[in-house]
């Protein structure tokens, strides 16, 4: 839709005034520098980390190229048997936590679009309250400290198995298939779970996909609970292993000298490794991101 | 079913079916939409409604070894300790500073990008800045606080910057006067451009007749800002404003606690830092219960009067 009004506009040769011009230089070059602004400090992690240690140490300034490139702090930080764990183990909550996280909310996105039952309104409501008033971390904690999570993976994937902005999200992209499609296959005798996963989810895995992407991230990128719920450091995800190593690092260099002098490189290069996967993909995927916004934005 | 639209549609008055007659039919028809819907249902009761249920030990004193049931009632008083207590002002302060503060520089932040944005002529420049500054809405808190620390270090880049401005060095978190600053910045810096998008997509939906209009009417381009795209924008701008409101109170903890040490505590420490360590550190359940609840209903009613009071004003609401 967008495109198409550009190509409109651009098809009729506009003049600039003077005002204008001016404007749109100012324009520019404010975007650049906040473009370089948000694109410095990462890189500046980026090109560390690939620096060798001693130049790290002695540097003042952002990084702005790899100074005497090497992949040392990479096998320092590969040597950490922590890290792998942590790997696996957020590996493990991204995938099992997001395929329950998707499949409930497919489950209920269905059942909240099928305006003719009479339920779904109460349900509806029932479910949006949750979004404006909870019950806050301590009587969250009691509820999976009962169920007896503490210390389980389970406690890192239950308590946050649906997001309601997400089912939201998904529900307004099912509300918006004609209603004759589901309608016609269940008279011709499918049943409900047949046409969410035959018919619907096919028809939206463009906001499929969205949702994946958001849990998926989201996973990645979550250390509270974990810090919470979890004792057993071996099964601490990275997130928690990266605070424990960016944050608690000064009194562990202390014992070790080599470590202590290249612990900033080294901790830039733990930066890359835990940040690479999304870093990577995010390019390629930025525009179902952004989709998700949008849809969302339909009804708040 | 057939029969009541039929009536409806020929605008034929019928008599409505008493509900429980309704209902039952509803269930014949819809059983098994309704047990599919099942495990979402017991996630709601148990995860979502189950804390709520479990507030009720802010008015126990609450031991765990005595359970739920086992604990002594004390009606209000944890509410009436926390109010009376040194934390709640500076608590309550903190959270209400760093809220305002937010509201006044970081949220119109993502609608000057916006329309910065939308006015760029060449589609990659526009695309690159999107990209750009969309990305560290992806990277993890864990991992942008510890990038703050480092840049602002005694020997980090940007201290060293500020001291060609006079700036004497020094780590900038270890000091309370550095930590509101920092943390609004940081904020920016995270979310500008991932909240840009709404706003770009309203714009984008503009009616362009109403451009045409302005422009036969002798508009210029700052007069078609203020009396086309900002009058079309108001409304996204007052449903994220309500919901901003809404979170006046709920400054999130997790940011903080990354962020925070003794030497800051007196200025960053907000409710919900302190629900945190009051419960989960220092084991006081019912009373951090108390504090988090007092969160949750100021919370609640925030988001609920600016709601009516907009809908009064211009109409715009939540729902």
């Amino acid at each position: 839709m967008s495109e198409e009004k550009n190509v409109i506009i651009k098809s009729k040769k506009v003049r600039y005034t003077v005002g204008e011009q001016i404007f749109h230089a100012v324009n520019v070059v404010i975007c650049t520098l906040l473009s370089l602004a948000v694109l410095l400090p990462i890189l500046n992690i980026l090109f560390g980390a690939f620096s060798d240690p001693y130049e790290v140490m002695k540097h003042n300034g952002l990084f702005l190229y790899p100074v005497k490139p090497t992949l040392y702090n990479f096998s320092l930080v590969f040597k950490n048997p922590s890290i792998l764990t942590g790997y696996l183990n957020t590996l493990f909550v991204v995938v099992v936590g997001t395929a329950l996280n998707v499949l409930l909310s497919l489950i209920g996105a269905y059942v909240l679009s099928r305006k003719d039952a009479m339920l779904v309104k109460v349900l509806t409501l029932m479910i949006v309250f949750t979004m404006y008033f909870q019950g806050g971390i301590i009587p969250s904690y009691l509820v999976v400290e009962s169920l007896g999570l503490i210390n389980t993976r389970w406690s890192l994937i239950l308590p946050g198995a649906v997001s309601t902005f997400n089912m939201i999200v998904m529900r307004t992209a099912m509300a918006q298939v004609p209603d004759s499609l589901p309608e016609s296959a269940m008279i011709d005798g499918a049943k409900h779970h047949q046409v969410l996963f035959l018919i619907m989810t096919p028809l939206c895995k463009a906001t499929v996909a969205v949702i994946v992407l958001y849990y998926a991230v989201a996973h990645w990128n979550s250390w509270f609970g974990a810090f919470l719920y979890l004792r057993d450091k071996a099964k601490y995800p990275l997130q928690l292993i990266l605070r424990q190593i960016l944050f608690q690092d000064e009194t562990n260099s202390m014992a070790a000298e080599s470590l202590a002098l290249s612990s900033e490189a080294v901790k830039y290069a733990t930066i890359v490794v835990a940040t690479l996967p999304i870093l990577a993909a995010y390019p390629f995927l930025q525009r179902y991101f952004v989709k998700g916004v949008m849809v969302g934005a339909v009804k708040g | 079913m057939k029969a009541l639209k039929s009536n409806q549609s020929t605008g034929e008055v019928y008599i409505r079916e008493p509900l429980s007659s309704r209902l039952r039919k509803d269930w014949k028809k819809n059983k098994t939409l309704y047990l599919l819907f099942l495990p979402v249902l017991a996630y709601y009761i148990v995860f979502q409604y189950g804390p709520m249920a479990g507030l009720f030990i802010a008015f126990q004193n609450y031991k765990p070894i005595k359970g739920v049931f086992g604990s002594k009632w004390v009606g209000l008083k944890n509410f009436k300790d926390f109010f009376e207590s040194y934390y709640f002002w500076r608590v309550l302060r903190n959270t209400i500073r760093i809220s305002v503060t937010n509201l006044i520089f970081s949220f119109p932040m993502p609608i000057i990008l916006a329309l910065l944005i939308n006015e760029l002529r060449t589609k990659h420049f526009k695309k690159a800045v999107q990209t750009i500054t969309y990305l560290p809405h992806f990277i993890s808190l864990v991992v942008i606080m510890s990038m703050l620390a480092d840049l602002t270090s005694r020997n980090g880049a940007i201290t060293q910057f500020l001291t060609h401005f006079g700036f004497t060095p020094t780590t900038m978190l270890q000091e309370q006067k550095y930590f509101l600053p920092l943390y609004i910045i940081s904020g920016i810096w995270q979310n500008i451009g991932w909240n840009s998008i709404i706003y770009l997509s309203a714009i984008v939906g503009i009616d362009a007749e109403l451009y045409e209009a302005a422009k036969i009417d002798g508009a210029g381009k700052m007069r078609q800002l203020f009396s086309v795209t900002l009058p079309c924008l108001l409304p996204t701008i007052i449903i994220m404003f309500i919901l901003q409101m809404g979170k006046m109170f709920n400054v999130g903890h997790e940011k903080i606690l990354l962020m925070y040490n003794p030497l800051t505590y007196e200025v960053a420490d907000v409710i919900n830092t302190y629900v945190y360590s009051q419960g989960l550190v220092n084991m006081n359940w019912s009373y951090s219960a108390a504090v988090g609840m007092f969160n949750s209903i100021v919370s609640f009613l925030l988001v609920w009067g600016t709601n009516k009071f907009s809908k009064k004003l211009s109409g715009s609401s939540l729902w």
